[in-house]
């Protein structure tokens, strides 16, 4: 090979670099999520495996039934009717979407859009904080090509 | 749904239920005009029933105001166009929107013929004043509109806007149902239907 003196070393180089935020966390584990439970309740929709592992599926089956089904009580494994509602009936008990939702979703990089929309306790106070002028003329200088 | 244009136009410039409708489903106040969001709103007799305003209509009708609104029609062409069936029929008649599937083509807002859909241009968050904090909003790029209120008929409550108009110029009902009031008052009354021509079989009428 043909300076092999200089490719090993560099291959070496690169390999170490490329591998730089391995070797800084190496023996050092990211703290555990800790969502916050919801003291007064003791129980959930189902048991809490069952929610950990398949919240998302439930909440999914939820909005296809509410909406698409127009069917909006769901029994649960002990017979025990509820309310299918993210915003209603959730959250009435899980009273921070900072503390409990975003904890686990921000750890494993989940960016789940539920929020677009459906309005979190901590935002139930509202948003219209500028004053609809300034909105006016920021509305009427950005308006899209495809409005003429 | 039957609404007796009289009982407005006596009691006018009632908006008692555009208010209730708009701030139960949270529904944008945009003063930009071209971007506004509206489910229910009000137009003259010319813009609500082109077809049959003429120049020489009878005087009445002139500054009559007329509510507006998705028409929930027999055969909706925003349902045949949607390419995701986001907005679909339900088995009650009702036309409704899965704003979880909407994509924002607009497909749905060219086919309607009453203009009953509103796209979001942008974020409709900062022009919700007073939030409902049990109904969600709409995000940026989905189109959206009345949904006859079906989270209240589940409980069995009447439409927002029918409950708020306390003169009763709003009447909901089945239609389907011979023996419903809405067939008696359908029956007793002239009634008119937007666009009756174009074959959509809208399900709104307006006692004249």
């Amino acid at each position: 090979m043909h300076d092999a003196g200089k490719v090993i070393p560099g291959i070496i180089a690169f390999v170490l670099f490329v591998t730089v935020p391995f070797w800084t966390n190496f023996g050092k584990a990211a703290p555990k999520p800790q969502p916050e439970i919801p003291k007064e309740y003791k129980k959930c929709v189902e048991s809490k495996e069952f929610m950990r592992r398949e919240h998302m599926k439930l909440l999914r089956k939820w909005r296809f039934d509410v909406v698409r089904n127009n069917m909006r009580i769901y029994i649960n494994s002990e017979g025990k009717p509820i309310n299918m509602s993210l915003q209603n009936e959730c959250l009435r008990c899980h009273s921070s979407k900072k503390k409990f939702c975003d904890v686990c979703h921000d750890y494993v990089a989940a960016h789940p859009y539920c929020w677009n929309c459906h309005i979190p306790p901590e935002e139930r106070k509202g948003w219209a904080t500028k004053e609809v002028k300034s909105l006016t003329e920021e509305a009427s200088s950005e308006q899209p090509a495809s409005h003429h | 749904m039957v609404i007796d244009t009289r009982v407005c136009q006596k009691y006018a410039p009632c908006e008692d239920c555009i208010h209730a409708c708009h701030h139960l489903h949270n529904v944008p106040q945009i003063p930009y005009k071209k971007h506004e969001v509206k489910w229910i709103w009000k137009d003259e007799f010319e813009h609500a029933f082109p077809d049959t305003a003429h120049e020489y209509a009878n005087e009445v009708l002139h500054g009559r105001e007329f509510l507006l609104l998705c028409n929930h029609c027999e055969h909706p062409p925003c349902v045949r166009v949607c390419p995701t069936q986001a907005t679909f029929k339900r088995e009650d008649g009702i036309v409704m929107m899965d704003m979880h599937r909407c994509i924002g083509c607009r497909f749905c807002m060219a086919a309607c013929p009453y203009g009953s859909r509103s796209f979001n241009w942008r974020d409709p968050r900062p022009f919700i004043k007073n939030p409902n904090p049990r109904y969600p909003t709409r995000m940026k790029g989905v189109v959206e509109k009345c949904t006859f209120c079906t989270e209240r008929l589940a409980e069995g409550k009447l439409p927002a806007c029918a409950e708020a108009c306390k003169h009763g110029a709003i009447v909901v009902g089945d239609l389907a149902d011979p023996n419903s009031e809405i067939n008696k008052i359908l029956r007793e009354h002239f009634t008119l239907r937007r666009k009756v021509h174009l074959g959509t079989g809208p399900s709104v009428f307006y006692i004249i």
